[in-house]
């Protein structure tokens, strides 16, 4: 029992104040000083319910990304069977059923349009699973059907690229320290701390920014467009509601084939126009791009074109000359704020698909700093009178027991601080938990001590059945709570979870200060005093 | 120097001669809390049936006017509004649906909070705007899931562990303990109505984790009774182990009970129910360790052949001083 090596004290004391240390920069950033930036400072972040800011969760609808696929597999088959070495001719191509389906013209060419295909279903993958299966039916039909590992792996690779643009265009808003995760198959969680007025922020991300240019369909009847009957070869697009007024209504016709897309872009700014004064928005096409619009427009001069963003017609004007300078503006009575929102969503990209709200959580800043100050109050009056507790029912036993608590909870701010975890709300409530419940592993021990002395146990004999004998208790307890503690952080979310890391890092820690730290400081007590009798 | 003492040395409570009326009032205390719980139901918050909630905070005024609140937001043609003080008198929650169409449309939810808050400002220039949540239907669907999920996951593999570790009536006790402590939280949420979010679901899962520390300490004793007084009758036995940990019991309780006290009065408002719930949990806890998770192993027969008598090394050093003289 008296047994304890000097190289295990060592270890022990340099554990302890390594965890500490680490607690050191956050506990000094509360009273506002901060440690030269050469030195290693590990920080605790606070949650937003503290620190106050956005949680944003958006979700993409998997179904428009299987939809826009089959839509890019019916512009690439077309593509392909018109530039083969030798024109397949094929029927109409159909999308439905999830399914992309046309007939070869000529029975005969079935295997050419099967060769020219092949590098399309293959897939990118490493695994060589296809992407899409493709099958003849009736001799002459060619059928494409998506594979599931193609569907996901779109899917992912969508909620990549609009996870980088989410990025992109909070970047743009100049707000510090966003956090943006992609969760589960098609959400992206953001955080932003201490933003004040998150409605500028959704407005952005709900915002696909997808632009297009398309022929308008001069010939539609518009007695057909108001009833929602499009010509063969054209659809119908509604007109953007009236940023001013708010009224929607109205649509148009255009050809479904022949536009462009507006993606390749090197820059997009919020200007005015120098006739009317209106916000406008300037854009730069890349080469490309550039080479692309300057087609279509010097192909159509005289005709007009609509500017469509997010399904929805901006504006209609007429193409007056060639425009081939690679740049072009997009009207369509904006505000200037709205102008300046579409400028950075052009700018940063256009997401490859729509992003839902589906959660919101905003934390007023003034309401953190009042749950900090609370919490902070509340743990040292609680601390404090725990410890008077203590030393009163145990006397010296109570000094250790105060001393392992103060190392506890300087650990646990530590590790935390070390595993850059973020302190939340109930965080704080799971920290006063865990240093009420951290004692309970003491008065275990102190309790147990007191019953062998009364049973006529020797002081250093009652002192190891102390320690041994409880040990069993404080370990099955402390597993349970393990347990409780996991399953908390596996199947909660927010602020649970914030809660169950707290919980788990303090049971770690408090086993180790109440058990080892204060055997460590009795057991030198008792080599040093040798006392005959134990006052407890 | 005199130390405190809270609990006397060598008590002898007959703790489990109360056994069965006890029991009897328990089981019934269980089943009036499922009975309101299905009649009355849960006041379930945003993260559990979705729609939006304020937080406001009226900074210079005593109690917050809900009554008038209650008109102003129901004027605005978005539903009835739930409104609740929480912490402190001058700090309300107000609950909407979200309104229709907002599925597809997110821009009415936005719409909706900015009317409403604006609507208050407008009357109460010191409204402090503290937060917005707003949560879909499929979301808040999944969190009440997962959050049940997580009930559920905790109190099966707490008792599988219990069972391993002892035996299988300790399992058995340890279950029906914890089942009666979840109960009768729940039930305190079905009559206070108290708003039910995720936050109570952690305070749940703690309050069984503190539950079962002592019903363990308690079960960690009766196994070392067993084994070593081995023709003990089980009541007696086990009105031993309850009054040789009694000491501990109380210390234990009222050392977690101050640091609770501590946040319930001095901490945050917005986690007083999150407190509350893990302070009853305490009461309820600490009872149901010994009239619920101990007496159900004389109804299970546990006896002392249970356990293989193991001697600890100073017992046996003992021992054989003791023939030795």
């Amino acid at each position: 029992m008296l047994d304890f090596p000097r190289w295990k004290q060592l270890w022990l004391w340099s554990i302890t104040l390594l965890a500490c240390f680490a607690a050191l920069p956050s506990l000094l950033a509360v009273g506002g000083v901060s440690l030269p930036q050469a030195l290693p400072s590990p920080m605790i972040n606070l949650g937003l319910d503290l620190a106050g800011g956005s949680h944003i969760l958006l979700e993409a609808n998997p179904e428009q990304v299987k939809r826009q696929r089959l839509e890019t597999m019916e512009e690439d088959v077309r593509a392909r069977m018109r530039n083969a070495e030798k024109p397949i001719r094929i029927g109409e191509i159909s999308t439905k059923d999830g399914t992309v389906s046309f007939m070869v013209a000529d029975p005969g060419q079935v295997d050419a349009a099967r060769e020219e295909l092949q590098t399309l279903t293959s897939g990118a993958q490493l695994t060589g699973q296809r992407d899409w299966d493709l099958q003849v039916l009736d001799g002459n039909r060619i059928v494409l059907r998506p594979t599931q590992a193609g569907i996901d792996l779109a899917i992912s690779q969508a909620m990549d690229t609009a996870t980088e643009v989410v990025r992109k265009r909070i970047d743009a808003l100049g707000t510090r320290e966003p956090t943006i995760i992609r969760q589960g198959a098609n959400r992206i969680v953001v955080q932003v701390p201490g933003l004040k007025d998150p409605q500028a922020l959704k407005n952005l991300l709900g915002q696909t920014a997808k632009l297009e240019f398309k022929l308008v369909d001069s010939l539609a009847l518009p007695s057909d467009v108001a009833q929602g009957i499009a010509p063969p070869g054209s659809e119908i697009v509604p007109l953007v509601a009236d940023p001013r007024t708010g009224q929607t209504g109205g649509a148009i016709a255009v050809k479904r084939l022949g536009g462009i897309k507006g993606d390749r872009l090197t820059n997009a700014q919020q200007a005015f126009d120098q006739q009317t004064n209106e916000a406008i928005v300037n854009i730069t096409f890349d080469q490309q791009g550039g080479a692309k619009f300057a087609k279509l427009t010097t192909e159509n001069v005289g005709k007009p074109f609509a500017i469509i963003l997010d399904g929805k017609v901006l504006s209609s004007p007429v193409i007056n000359e060639p425009i081939i300078g690679g740049t072009a503006r997009i009207s369509g009575s904006f505000t200037v704020e709205s102008a300046n929102q579409l400028a950075i969503a052009l700018r940063s990209g256009a997401l490859p698909v729509d992003l839902k709200v589906v959660e919101e959580r905003s934390v007023g800043p003034d309401l953190g700093a009042d749950s900090i100050e609370k919490g902070m109050i509340a743990f040292g009056v609680g601390t404090i009178a725990l410890m008077l507790f203590m030393l009163a029912t145990y006397g010296r036993f109570g000094v250790y027991t105060n001393l392992a608590l103060i190392i506890n909870t300087l650990m646990i701010l530590g590790i935390m601080a070390i595993m850059n975890t973020t302190l939340t709300l109930p965080g704080i409530a799971g920290f006063v938990l865990t240093i009420g419940a951290a004692v309970d592993a003491n008065v275990l021990i102190n309790e147990r001590i007191r019953e062998e002395r009364a049973r006529g146990r020797k002081v250093i004999q009652a002192v190891e059945m102390g320690y041994t004998e409880a040990s069993r208790a404080i370990f099955d307890a402390n597993i349970t709570n393990v347990i409780a503690a996991t399953l908390m952080f596996l199947f909660g979310s927010g602020p649970v979870r914030g809660f169950a890391i707290v919980l788990m890092i303090g049971i770690a820690t408090s086993v180790f200060t109440a058990v080892t730290l204060t055997r460590m400081w009795v057991v030198g007590w008792l080599r040093r005093a040798r006392p005959s009798e134990l006052v407890l | 120097m005199k130390l405190l003492k809270l609990v006397p040395d060598n008590t002898n409570i007959r703790f489990l001669r109360w056994r069965v009326p006890f029991y009897v009032i328990s089981t019934l205390l269980i089943l009036a809390s499922w009975g309101l719980i299905l009649t009355k139901g849960l006041n379930l918050g945003v993260d559990f049936v979705g729609g939006q909630m304020i937080r406001v905070t009226f900074e210079r005024t005593a109690e917050a006017p809900v009554a008038e609140l209650r008109q102003t937001v129901g004027q605005l043609g978005y539903g009835e509004p739930i409104i609740q003080q929480f912490g402190k008198p001058n700090e309300v929650s107000i609950r909407m649906k979200l309104p229709e169409g907002s599925e597809r449309n997110t821009d009415l939810a936005d719409q909706m909070a900015r009317k409403i808050t604006a609507s208050i400002k407008e009357g109460h220039p010191d409204a402090r705007i503290d937060g917005v949540d707003s949560v879909s239907g499929k979301v808040s669907g999944e969190l009440f899931k997962t959050g049940m999920q997580a009930l559920i996951a905790a109190v099966i593999a707490i008792s599988i562990y219990i069972w391993v570790r002892f035996e299988w009536q300790f399992g058995v006790g340890a279950l029906y303990a914890l089942v009666h402590d979840v109960s009768l939280t729940l039930g305190l949420f079905a009559v206070t109505q108290m708003e039910f979010d995720l936050n109570i679901v952690a305070a749940i899962l703690t309050l069984i984790g503190y539950s079962l520390n002592d019903t363990i300490v308690v079960y960690d004793r009766i196994r070392e009774n067993l084994k070593k007084y081995r023709r003990m009758p089980m009541p007696e036995l086990l009105d031993l182990s309850v009054n040789e940990t009694l000491s501990r019991t109380i210390v234990t309780s009222l050392s977690v009970l101050i640091t609770l006290l501590a946040l319930l009065l001095l901490g945050p408002n917005v986690i007083f129910g999150f407190t509350a719930a893990i302070t009853l949990g305490i009461f309820v806890g600490t009872y149901s360790s010994v009239y619920m998770a101990a007496p159900i192993l004389i109804w299970l027969k546990v006896s002392s052949s249970s356990f293989v008598q193991v001697e600890s090394e100073i017992e046996r050093q003992e021992r054989l001083a003791r023939e030795k003289s």
